[in-house]
């Protein structure tokens, strides 16, 4: 396509025009780190990379691209799971990375604003000199920059009591593919019009591109103290979770590994996981002195009667560390033990845990692959790790039709095929699975309504109608996902 | 009252109107017909889609159908020890849940406990092509697809009939107290901005009358340590004042004139504006009663980066709501269209372009 070749020599041409000459990379040795994100099986080039370090900038790139008709792709840190920062091999990759400052604190207002390329962790470590943090915390927290964190709307382990991303922000600037810049939300609680907070947040980089946020600070809490119980059942571990939420106890984490798991993390960081437990619950209780020991005592005692083998509190804040430490090792432990993993992001309702897992258990022998299970209990969101080898003919493949049913299998009991890690392209069949065309076709019109030219991101996280029914028809012969309302193409 | 599904029926009513490209004016008990401006249209009346849809306190979700009123659900939610957390006012005996999600209203809790948006899960509605969607879902994790849901909350039903909500809810602290002192506006502000950065279990924070009123909620334990470093005398009887205050039945409340609801940055000193005020969410929304020209009172407000809407007594034909910058109000207008192509939901309800 020789007409397409002069497009893209003139629009870089062009863009060398805008930005300093080592911010535009178009060889394809220059280009290979930004080929995948976190999600390394999906890789590809882009025609060209952008690294802006001004709104200015983003919003001439912006234009520029929109006047070619270029797609553009946008990228935080890349940490991403789902391959939503995937490029496109005719498309713009525009890396935020060069945003990375930290604007204002403002203390008074319990407030940050940053830019999107500054770390999710460094917002806490700022903000702790005035006893303050930012409290969503997903596990990537060291690596992963705020911009993705609102592209993803990203959890963490702290979600049932603290909140995802959506509600820890206050306000967006955003640029829009004809270079537009818009203030979303507001400085205040809430904004005149549309909550289009809420809509932007998680909507993985398809609606504007995210140059500043506003992000809530809290207190940092006095106290914070974990019990680790063991259990002999999975089953009696998740009767435990419903148990000490019954009882009127919202834990800042509330965390649960299966056995497989438990054994990776234990030989992996040597956390003093009971390595006979087919299932262990990590408490964490925060709050006021007298608050955590008053919750602390309470949660023994509903554990214990829920049939734990073993009960222990973490006997000084490193053997609290080293609690946490085995299950934010969860991932790469279980990278020890097998040659590859994949990992699932399912969310269901608590009650259905026990039916989940024995159905994941079944699957697991049918499929042939071992499976580990983390579970952020207290939400819900659970995390899969189909065990494979990509070097052995055909096991990727028997993996992601697993993964596939594992997530069908949530949303028939209730739950949703990504609680933190988005659909990026790993998932977009499965949203047909979640949502008729009806929705799809909303979900289509709402991203019009920002970006009427399709350019942002375009081909993640919303399926087209023609993707879901070709989807369909390959599966109907497992006699699952009729969708009779669709067209056959 | 028994529960009913009147799904189809309604579903039936947007179909004609779309047809006859009807405006539909959307309805329930009427307890927040004052708020907004003036809504054109056919009243399609919600008030017999009601019941509790599901309820399992250990999941903390509650499904309920729109027009179950909030009397009923907080009953149901204290019987297993619950509550909504955004601890919404009524403004009348049959307020509905559905009007107060439309309203995207929130009581004394909200700073500190999250806001009436922040506790919708999911949401199943009536678009304007008559078509029934579902969003978000039953758990308190889910990202996939865009958060339609939360998009509904304070939209003021101009994208859709809302026909079935799912909320977080979470356990109703089991003690609180509240301490007052005397103090004047400044004080007031700069004590409760400093409580933002203690980890003290404050959940209500309010200057009115030369007072400042703080409510400490949590474990009993957790009141008692709070309370000895919050300086005031406890007040008798004080869900009575925060009932009153998110009621709007204190006496503040009961002037002639416009009521506008303020919203700052919480530490923003006193503002230099004639008229009586009352400030609560921590100093993020303050209450004002002023003779002062709107329009003026708009460019005052916004140029400390705050809004304002006249929220009683204001001329409903006029703009109730803040205005929008031109570029937000053309995403508004396409999304708008996006759901309802016809413009037959609440036409004019919430701006006059929508």
């Amino acid at each position: 396509m020789p007409h397409l070749r002069e497009n893209n020599t003139a629009l870089i041409s062009a863009l060398r025009g805008l930005l300093p000459s080592e911010s535009v990379l178009a060889d394809a040795e220059d280009m290979r780190p930004f080929e995948c994100d976190g999600l390394a099986v999906y890789r590809q080039l882009p025609m060209v990379v952008a690294l802006p370090e001004t709104v200015a900038q983003v919003q001439s790139i912006l234009r520029l691209c929109h006047a070619h008709g270029v797609p553009v792709v946008a990228r935080g840190a890349g940490t991403g799971l789902s391959g939503g920062a995937l490029p496109l091999a005719d498309g713009l990759l525009l890396s935020l990375a060069k945003f990375n400052r930290i604007l204002n604190i403002d203390v008074h207002n319990a407030m940050a604003t940053v830019q999107p390329g500054v770390r999710n962790l460094a917002i806490s470590e700022a903000a702790a000199a005035y006893g303050m943090y930012y409290a969503p915390d997903p596990s990537s927290q060291i690596a992963c920059t705020i911009g993705g964190n609102v592209a993803e709307n990203s959890g963490g382990v702290h979600c049932l009591k603290y909140g995802l991303t959506v509600h820890n922000i206050l306000m967006l600037k955003v640029v829009t593919m004809e270079g537009e810049l818009l203030t979303i939300g507001a400085e205040t609680l809430d904004s005149p019009g549309y909550d289009l907070l809420a809509l932007m947040t998680g909507s993985e980089g398809m609606l504007g591109v995210i140059v500043e946020i506003t992000v809530k600070l809290l207190a940092k809490p006095e106290r914070a103290q974990v019990v680790l119980a063991a259990f002999d059942d999975v089953m009696k571990a998740g009767e435990a979770v419903g148990s000490i939420i019954a009882a009127g106890i919202i834990p800042a984490g509330l965390e649960m590994m299966d056995k497989l798991a438990i054994r990776a993390a234990e030989d992996f960081v040597h956390a003093g996981y009971p390595r006979d437990a087919e299932a262990i619950l990590l408490c964490e209780l925060d709050g006021t002195h007298a608050e955590v020991s008053e919750y602390i005592l309470a949660v023994r005692d509903i554990l214990t009667t829920g049939g734990a083998t073993e009960v222990r509190t973490a006997a000084d804040e490193a053997e609290r560390q080293l609690f946490w430490k085995g299950r934010k090792s969860a991932f790469p432990a279980v990278g020890r033990i097998s040659p590859d993993y994949y990992c699932m992001d399912g969310t269901i309702p608590r009650r259905q845990l026990p039916h989940v897992l024995r159905r994941i258990g079944e699957m697991s022998a049918e499929y042939g692959l071992a499976v580990a299970n983390v579970f952020h209990a207290g939400d819900g969101n659970l995390h899969p790790l189909i065990l494979f080898d990509a070097n052995k003919e055909g096991e990727l493949h028997r993996t992601e039709e697993f993964g596939r049913s594992i997530l069908q299998l949530c949303v028939e009991v209730g739950g949703t095929i990504t609680g933190e890690h988005g659909v990026g392209v790993e998932k977009i069949d499965q949203m047909c699975v979640q949502f008729h065309s009806a929705e799809l076709s909303q979900f289509h019109a709402v991203k019009a309504a920002f970006d009427p030219s399709g350019l942002l991101n375009p081909g993640k996280a919303v399926p087209t109608l023609r993707r879901c029914a070709e989807f369909g028809a390959m599966h109907v012969h497992h006699g699952q996902l009729p969708h009779p309302e669709l067209e056959r193409f | 009252m028994s529960d009913s599904d009147i799904s189809a029926a309604l579903q039936q009513q947007v179909l004609d109107a779309f047809h006859k490209e009807t405006p539909l004016s959307i309805s329930a008990s009427g307890s927040k017909a004052f708020l907004g401006n003036t809504s054109r249209g056919q009243p399609i009346d919600v008030t017999g889609h009601r019941g509790i849809v599901e309820y399992d306190p250990r999941e903390l979700v509650l499904t309920v159908r729109s027009g179950t009123t909030l009397h009923e659900i907080e009953a149901a939610l204290a019987e297993a020890g619950q509550m909504l957390a955004f601890e919404p006012p009524h403004f009348g005996e049959a307020a509905t849940l559905g009007g107060t999600i439309a309203c995207g209203l929130s009581g004394p809790r909200r700073p500190y406990c999250g806001s009436a948006r922040d506790s919708v899960l999911g949401c199943k509605l009536i678009n304007g092509r008559s078509e029934i969607l579902r969003f978000g879902g039953q758990v308190m994790k889910n990202v996939a697809g865009y958060d339609v849901s939360r998009l509904m909350v304070g939209a003021r039903g101009t994208l859709g009939i809302m026909l079935e909500l799912s909320l977080k809810v979470l356990p109703r602290p089991s003690a609180s107290i509240t301490v007052t002192r005397v103090c004047n506006e400044a004080g007031a502000v700069s004590s409760m901005s400093a409580l933002l950065g203690k980890p003290l279990p404050v959940d209500g924070a309010c200057f009115h009358g030369e007072q400042l009123y703080i409510r400490i909620s949590g474990s009993a334990q957790a009141v008692r340590e709070a309370r000895s470093k919050i300086a005031g005398d406890v007040v008798p009887d004080a869900d009575a004042f925060w009932h009153a205050l998110r009621e709007h039945q204190l006496p503040f409340f009961k002037r002639n004139g416009t009521l506008y609801r303020v919203m700052v940055k919480p530490a923003t000193p006193p503002l230099n504006i004639e008229g009586t005020w009352l400030l609560d969410w921590g100093g993020a929304q303050r209450w004002l009663y002023s003779d002062e020209d709107p329009a003026s009172l708009r460019h005052r407000i916004a140029s400390v980066g705050g809004h304002v809407t006249a929220f009683r007594g204001g001329k409903q034909a006029d703009e109730i709501f803040h205005p929008l910058p031109a570029s937000l109000l053309a995403i508004h207008q396409r999304i708008k269209a996006s759901f309802d192509p016809k413009n037959i939901f609440n036409r004019g309800r919430l701006y006059a372009e929508l």
